[in-house]
């Protein structure tokens, strides 16, 4: 069989290159000034790095003031969700090269939750309405079965898409719906209510369709896609909440 | 500062948390405290799967997956509890999915289940398949299914509260666990919660490394609490190291890459495995293929312009399959080395990854004092615990399968606990260790960076006590450490506020590492022999006539204030397994 080689890789990882970035990041802590405001930090960066060892190297070398929430560095927490270059991304999946390190890289906290400090946000509202879809399994069967319950690779798939929301609240944060009505669900919350609504084990669909069919429920959506756009795992966000409303005129699920 | 008071209190909210969480909610009044939002935690980031002997694909049972453990673990398993890991496995697993876990299915719409590490079908004969899983995602499903089970179930977090200290208060000759002392980040507040039951669930100490597959969080800060003051911890010399981090930057690609068929080549696109483990050889345990992919480097048969790594080969399965049953790692090879894995092998190296050792638990989950005596009211479990169910090396999907049977387990045995227990009253100044410590941080003005010792201290580790030791390079890293350790004492932050002080809270955790490290490698030190993931290239042999035994890890404080540690031993618990050669 075939010797494996790697030479681009190699070629590229040899040259390593580091460049000087400049990351112009919102700041805010009430502490200190009753206004945010911008603040430049010029680094020498290797641009296969990510925005996040970017913000560590200021936070570690050069300013330990400066705030913001991650964990697991590699896109599966979603603790590090930002506003970055204006689009909504996780800091730990976005590398230097992929976002034009020629002009500044702005960084911010996400948009429509409560600035608390620098790049944290209050996370509650958006938790809240994640917990107003009862996001759990709801089965009707009081004699549960001493095995498991059977489901087809078919019917696991249905609802495959939207069980990988890692609730990092890029859509939500990036919805223009949400921006101006903090009480419309929003993306994440009626994402998890499809997680359960497709799910062939669960039995409280009609329930759930009942509460996203508020008036700050799913039919406030506006389908401007900014949520699919945004989402690090790449679920079809949109198209989650199309198959919610369409569930609810059909009542078919 | 404010006083809370609930039945039971659970430090963390991971896997083994949320575990015991949803038991001991529904039978006590009980608060979950967690340094970050419970979704957050590391339990997410696992990939592969949970063990659990099933038999819905082929014939299996519960023995040989506790024989598989035990060898596993390279006999230093406390083979009763093993016992209880594999048996009760079965039940963890159906609770998951009763609780909606989207496992894969098979054909007939049964749980499917694949190959993993070290689990085989009658005692070594072949790989078997044992581990239940979600894609390569079946980490963030638990944790998804746990939270939205704690969701149902009404559970009481308080998110981003720092536990720092464990209050023990000495009733009638014996030590009781009175609650505990956290620092709320938001506002800077010193919270004390006074319980009758506090579990332990904080996850893992991987942040001393630099190579590490564990996130940033990770930083030991149970165990710490407890060390301090003067509990003990578990073998904690025994590490592991993964084989398939992501080459230089540790990230985890799961060991089911290699239950699908991948495989491990060096650089003239030999299975080197094939060599090192006739039977089982890509998936021989972790501690063995990690060893192998050193071996091969050292010896000059590394890939890259450095010899550094080795490649994890998956181009020869359908692109199909790799999406169907691997999509997540196949995407942080694309996004972190801009590598197609349909095309191309992608670079791996070991990366530090758990901790075997931990506070020394029962199978209850309670909490022991020293070889037999167990705190009344402290309880652990998961990864900050030792219970021992993974002894020397832990088996691929035994993690995830641990925290749920002994997340269980503590959440209810706490829970019984708190029920017929009374409070243990506070000490006086419960707050104060806790208060003294986060002002001399606030305050300081020494010229040491925590970054910068905690660079130093990821390098020494990862140099002196990793895949491979020496008499002479644990004592190097002993050295380092107590240097490290002194200039703490200088360590100074810039914010100086009380609102998201995250500057103070890595200060704090450096602390945490550094107390930890120096009782790894004081452990490593003493055990000379090799075992497991602990791999003395000067005792290159398992030694089972002295060595066959739990190292237990004491802080003393002397009169004159200087700290040290003594180490003691606990007897292995074997109950029908007798230690074998271990071959794969």
């Amino acid at each position: 069989m075939a010797t494996p080689v790697l030479d681009k890789v190699e070629a590229d990882s040899a040259a390593s290159p580091y460049i000087t970035v400049t990351f112009r990041v919102r700041r805010f802590n009430p502490e200190v000034a009753a206004e945010a405001s911008w603040q430049d930090f010029v680094l020498e960066i290797d641009p296969k790095e990510r925005v996040l060892d970017g913000l560590h190297k200021i936070k570690w070398d050069e300013d330990g003031t400066l705030t913001f929430r991650r964990s697991c560095a590699h896109g599966i927490c979603g603790s590090d969700a930002m506003r970055i270059n204006g689009k909504n991304r996780l800091a730990c999946k976005t590398l230097i090269k992929d976002i034009n390190p020629e002009k500044p890289i702005t960084v911010e906290p996400i948009k429509g939750l409560t600035v608390l400090k620098d790049l944290v946000v209050d996370m509650e509202p958006f938790f809240q309405a994640y917990r107003d879809v009862m996001p759990f399994l709801i089965t009707k069967d009081t004699n549960e079965p001493t095995r498991e319950r059977f489901q087809s690779a078919e019917d696991r798939e249905r609802f495959d898409d939207t069980t990988k929301c890692i609730l990092c609240a890029a859509c939500t944060s990036s919805c223009p719906v949400f921006w101006n009505d903090g009480q419309y669900f929003g993306p994440a919350a009626i994402v998890n209510a499809h997680r359960f609504i497709f799910d062939s084990r669960d039995e409280a669909g009609e329930q759930r369709l009942e509460i996203l069919n508020d008036k700050d429920g799913v039919w406030r959506c506006r389908t401007t896609f900014n949520c699919t756009d945004a989402c690090p795992r790449g679920i079809e966000v949109t198209k989650a909440i199309q198959e919610v409303k369409r569930a609810l005129i059909t009542r078919r699920f | 500062m404010k006083i809370h008071k609930y039945d039971t209190v659970i430090v963390g909210a991971g896997g083994a948390g949320m575990r015991a969480a949803i038991e001991s909610t529904q039978r006590s009044r009980t608060a979950v405290l967690t340094k970050l939002y419970p979704t957050r935690s590391h339990t997410g980031a696992a990939q592969g799967g949970m063990a659990a002997a099933l038999a819905n694909v082929e014939e299996d049972n519960w023995e040989w997956h506790t024989f598989d453990t035990v060898k596993g673990g390279d006999y230093l398993v406390d083979q009763d509890a093993a016992e209880i890991l594999a048996k009760e496995a079965i039940d963890s697993v159906l609770d998951l999915e009763k609780m909606g876990l989207p496992f894969n299915r098979t054909p007939n719409g049964t749980i499917d289940q694949r190959r993993f590490g070290g689990h085989s079908r009658n005692h070594g004969e072949a790989p078997v398949r044992r581990s239940c899983y979600a894609a390569d995602r079946t980490g963030h499903m638990i944790l998804q299914t746990l939270y939205q089970n704690c969701v149902k179930h009404g559970v009481e977090f308080f998110n981003e509260f720092y536990v720092l200290d464990q209050l023990l208060v000495e009733v009638d000759g014996v030590k009781k666990s009175a609650g505990v002392v956290a620092y709320e980040l938001a506002t800077g507040e010193i919270h004390v919660f006074q319980a009758k039951a506090v579990i332990y669930a904080s996850g893992g100490t991987g942040k001393f490394f630099k190579v590490t597959s564990n996130a940033h969080t990770l930083t030991g800060d149970g165990q710490a609490a407890v060390y301090r003051r003067g509990l003990p911890l578990e073998d904690m010399e025994f590490f592991q190291f993964h084989p398939t981090g992501i080459w230089r930057m540790g990230i985890l690609l799961t060991e089911g890459a290699r239950g699908e068929g991948g495989i491990l080549r060096n650089k003239d696109g030999e299975r080197f495995m094939e060599k090192y483990a006739p039977v089982m050889k890509d998936l021989a345990s972790r501690d063995v293929v990690s060893r192998s992919i050193y071996t091969e480097i050292r010896e000059g048969r590394g890939c890259g312009p450095e010899g550094d790594h080795v490649y994890l080969d998956l181009t020869h399965l359908p692109p199909e399959q790799l999406d169907a049953k691997l999509p997540d790692i196949t995407e942080f090879a694309r996004t972190y080395l801009g590598i197609e894995p349909y095309t191309d092998p992608i670079p791996i190296q070991p990366t530090a990854h758990y901790a075997m050792g931990g506070i020394p638990t029962n199978v209850e989950g309670e909490v022991l004092t020293d070889n037999t005596t167990v705190v009344p009211g402290l309880y652990a479990a998961g990864e900050v615990a030792c219970v021992s169910v993974h002894g020397a090396n832990r088996l691929g999907t035994n993690s995830l399968l641990d925290i749920n049977v002994f997340g269980k387990r503590a959440g209810i045995a706490a829970a019984n606990y708190s029920q017929k227990a009374d409070f243990v009253e506070l000490p006086e100044n419960p707050e104060s260790l806790v208060v003294e410590q986060i002002e001399r941080l606030r305050t300081a003005t020494g010229n040491e960076r925590v970054a910068e010792l905690r660079r130093e201290l990821q390098e020494t580790m990862d140099a002196n006590v990793m895949v491979f030791r020496t008499e002479q390079t644990i004592k190097t890293a002993v050295e380092k450490i107590a240097d490290l350790r002194e200039r703490y004492k200088n360590v100074s932050i810039q914010d100086k506020g009380r609102r998201f002080n995250t500057d103070l809270l890595e200060a704090v955790e450096l602390g945490n590492l550094l107390d930890l490290a120096e009782v790894m490698a004081v452990s490593a030190l003493a055990r000379k022999e090799s075992r497991g993931g602990h791999y003395r290239e000067d005792y290159p042999n398992r030694d089972d006539v002295n060595f066959m035994r739990h190292t237990m890890a004491y802080r003393e404080v002397g009169d004159d204030g200087a700290e040290s540690i003594r180490l003691d031993y606990k007897p292995v618990v074997q109950t029908r397994y007798q230690p074998m050669e271990r071959k794969y």
